[in-house]
């Protein structure tokens, strides 16, 4: 409030005068007796203004006093620190809560901008703690994991790093080439099923979805397999038949093992904006997503979305995809991503 | 496509409308909600900074504080600047007469082998031939996804099995597109990381080697604030000429447009709109900041009626109306054309004003109700659809069973066509006058005959019940209400 306003409103007053002032004889009451008022009242809140810049800096923090560089918090440096918080794309929402409140708590103080970092990090820590299960397993027999997402979120490559994962846990694992509609989808993960020496269902191109995700979970719980992985077409939360489709496959692995999929995992581009909040919420009507896979966060991306996604949605996020390899995958952890939202800020 | 960035500033500018005057204040208000529009559009920060500030120079001038209606000429700004920074544009592909060479690139997931097939399709559709190659070396199965697309389309496509010098493919389909007289050679490489030195090195590698004549960056319309950096990055390594931006067929405000084409220049050249191999228009950006300040797209909307109506069918439709004939055949006909899926949705939002109206759309079931009249008079006989006439209660009965609808539908649907035909036939053989004149006849007798008025739908009055078969109803609600007490109690 202090400084900043004072600047902004010094030249109005000064500006006034002239206008009404000389040019145009008062003809009503009313104009020169709000004048009238309007000059004192000026002068006084001018004066006013000029005090509380003084009194701001009377309350400036002892401590702060003795910090050799260290900023005021004022209106740049919060206009900074929401660049910063925008720029992960935790979106316009989140970032100025945090900017807010960050100004009303530091306001007029001086400070360094990675200690205030430290401050909306632990913040976001606690908002993004979960208990570390990556994955809900079956209490008995197969665990059914159904993933889907947008077209070209990295739902494949996900899925082959999924397998990579439990295969190093020992695991048997059956995948279900669900997605017959893009052109040698099929054929992409049965590169991986046999590089990965996974199991594989696949139904012609063009062909039901729902069925070749039964075919895959029948084959899983004959053979007794830990696992079993459903890939699914891409598709855009807004494409209703698309979305109907999903459902459909969804009933279809619920009718065969109840409390199957044991989890649907969202696969998220990290490049991805704030359309990520519709996919969660499209995806999680359609096929009431259980998590989330962040694909693709070894880029510059930071991936921020995942923040509202889970203040809105309470959806967690369980991996993070690093790369093109099939080991390329980790556990998510909220410290190292929220170190990694802000690395360029140490 | 961008709904709710239109949707906010649409609000931004409610908030001025009204406002007799403009003043500093509630000028900056406006503004700051564009800001935010901006940014939850997924515009890079530093660019909506940009634009805020160029737009506030521009609107806090003292112009527009003098203006007449200050809230239009705000919006003219905006409107004008969005135009600015996302045009000029050329979506012309300036080819030369031998061989063109294309190539994509863009990061993984972006769309870049479906954006082949669509850009082969588009040439194909301007009898301009394709060539493709498969340089994307990566991603498993990749080839054999350019493969299928090539399939589809008819297109050769160049690949080699084994191959794992991108450089190397490329040249080698170079020569083999010269070979073949192709005129166009498009180049699908793999999806990189804009930080992965070595495979961006790579490309550089193509470039260098292969010389294209054209490089596109292909860029994913759900991008968030990391369009700047991954554009910077393609566009300082590649020299890039023209962007396509894919996936904007979804509920994407796709404001990674703007930071791309700020930070590269390049103009924009297609955008994708769809998953099948036609879905990829040329950019026009007055179409676009039309949409996203919610003041619609007659443009496209011409160009999207034109493109629903088939041109012969129409000569053919026209030929049989000024012979006085116009059958449920030709009703169905007309109807298909409207019922072209999205068609009805998409021609809505670019309709000026019609921005919320369409979201009112998206609920109702318009396209599957017309899917249903065409049911109808698919259950028809021949002779039927010839001569509507002749279908009473029994044949309507029948179609109605054969169509899986209630016979009311199909009354609805024989009083819609009698009221069409005299309208088709009165029109037919005449001008543009003549048909205003016929439709000015028909309302004015619409007017004076209360009987003539268009079929209103019946709503459901519910069944009727006996007395006694209420009580029954009731008695086995009542006992499903105590079982269920004592199942509860039993637990």
């Amino acid at each position: 409030m202090g400084l900043f306003d004072f600047f902004k409103k010094a030249p109005e007053p000064a500006g006034v005068p002239p206008f009404g002032g000389s040019s145009i004889p008062p003809k009503g009451g009313t104009p020169t007796s709000s004048k009238a008022e309007e000059q004192p009242a000026g002068l006084f809140a001018g004066l006013k203004r000029a005090l509380k810049k003084t009194a701001d800096l009377l309350n400036t923090d002892v401590r702060d006093l003795f910090k050799k560089e260290g900023r005021l918090v004022d209106e740049q440096f919060l206009t900074e620190l929401f660049a910063i918080l925008v720029k992960t794309d935790m979106g316009v929402g989140p970032a100025s809560r945090i900017r807010d409140k960050i100004g009303s708590d530091y306001r007029a103080r001086v400070v360094h901008m990675p200690d205030v970092l430290a401050v909306v990090k632990a913040e976001l820590r606690e908002l993004l703690a979960q208990p570390e299960r990556p994955v809900n397993l079956a209490a008995s027999g197969t665990t059914v994991i159904l993933v889907v997402g947008v077209n070209g979120s990295g739902k494949t490559t996900s899925i082959a790093k999924l397998t990579q994962h439990f295969r190093s846990q020992g695991k048997r694992v059956v995948l279900g080439a669900a997605d017959t509609f893009r052109a040698a989808a099929v054929d992409q993960l049965t590169i991986w099923a046999d590089r990965l020496g996974a199991e594989i269902e696949k139904g012609p191109p063009g062909g039901d979805p729902a069925s070749v995700a039964h075919k895959a979970v029948a084959r899983a719980v004959e053979t007794g397999a830990e696992i079993c992985i459903v890939d699914t077409a891409g598709r855009l939360q807004t494409q209703t038949n698309l979305m109907q489709q999903l459902e459909k496959i969804y009933r279809v692995i619920a009718k065969q093992i109840p409390e199957a999929p044991h989890e649907v995992l969202l696969v998220l581009d990290a490049t991805a904006g704030q359309n990520a909040l519709s996919q969660a919420k499209g995806f999680s009507e359609a096929a009431k997503c259980t998590g989330i896979i962040l694909a693709k966060l070894d880029g510059t991306a930071k991936g921020g979305v995942v923040i509202p996604i889970r203040e809105q949605f309470a959806i967690p996020v369980k991996f993070v995809g690093l790369g093109e390899k099939a080991t390329d995958i980790a556990v998510f952890r909220a410290d190292e991503f929220i170190d990694a939202l802000f690395a360029d800020w140490k | 496509m961008f709904e709710s960035l239109q949707n906010r500033l649409q609000s931004a500018f409610k908030t001025l409308a009204g406002k007799a005057k403009l003043t500093e204040g509630n000028m900056r208000d406006a503004l700051k909600l564009v800001e935010t529009a901006l940014l939850e559009a997924d515009v890079s920060y530093d660019v909506v900074r940009d634009f805020i500030d160029k737009v506030s120079e521009k609107a806090l001038g003292e112009k527009v504080l003098l203006a007449l209606n200050p809230t239009q000429q705000v919006v003219a700004i905006v409107q004008d600047e969005l135009t600015n920074l996302l045009g000029p544009v050329d979506p012309s592909l300036h080819l030369k007469k031998d061989l063109n060479i294309f190539m994509l690139c863009g990061l993984q997931g972006s769309g870049k082998t479906t954006t082949c097939g669509k850009l082969a399709k588009m040439l194909q559709d301007n009898n301009i031939k394709p060539y493709l190659a498969a340089a994307d070396l990566q991603r498993p199965a990749a080839i054999e996804q350019l493969h299928v697309i090539g399939r589809q389309l008819g297109v050769p496509v160049y690949s080699e099995l084994g191959a794992t010098d991108p450089v190397k493919v490329c040249q080698d389909a170079v020569r083999k597109a010269k070979e073949e007289g192709a005129q166009v050679l498009i180049l699908d490489t793999a999806g990189r990381l804009a930080i992965d030195a070595e495979l961006m090195a790579q490309l550089q590698q193509i470039e260098k080697r292969v010389q294209p004549h054209q490089v596109m960056f292909v860029v994913d319309a759900m991008t968030g604030q990391d369009a700047v950096n991954s554009a910077k990055a393609f566009n300082e390594a590649l020299e890039l000429n023209g962007v396509i931006m894919t996936k904007l067929d979804g509920d994407t405000r796709g404001g990674a447009l703007l930071s791309v084409k700020h930070v590269t220049g390049v103009p924009i050249k297609f955008i994708g709109v769809g998953e099948h191999l036609d879905a990829l228009q040329p950019f026009r950006p007055e179409g676009m900041v039309g949409r996203i300040l919610g003041m619609g797209d007659m443009l496209g909307l011409i160009d999207e009626v034109r493109k629903a109506v088939d041109v012969n069918q129409q000569a053919e439709l026209e030929k049989k109306l000024a012979a006085g004939d116009f059958t449920l055949d030709d009703f169905k006909v007309q109807l298909k054309q409207v019922l072209q899926p999205g068609l009805m949705t998409r021609m809505m939002s670019m309709l000026p004003g019609m921005g919320d109206l369409s979201k009112m759309l998206a609920n109702t079931d318009a396209e599957g109700e017309m899917g249903r009249k065409v049911a109808i008079i698919d259950s028809m006989t021949a002779k039927e659809k010839k001569t509507p006439k002749i279908i009473d209660q029994s044949r309507r009965n029948r179609i109605a069973r054969g169509a899986g609808v209630q016979v009311q539908d199909v009354n609805q649907l024989v009083k819609e066509y009698d009221l069409m035909a005299p309208i088709m036939k009165s029109m037919a053989g005449k001008g543009m006058g003549g048909r205003m004149q016929a439709i000015q006849d028909l309302q004015k007798n619409l007017m004076s005959d209360p009987s003539g008025k268009m079929a209103k739908p019946k709503g459901d009055t519910g069944k009727r019940l006996s007395p006694k078969e209420r009580m029954e109803l009731k008695k086995k609600r009542e006992k499903e209400l105590r079982k269920k007490k004592r199942e509860q109690r039993g637990q």
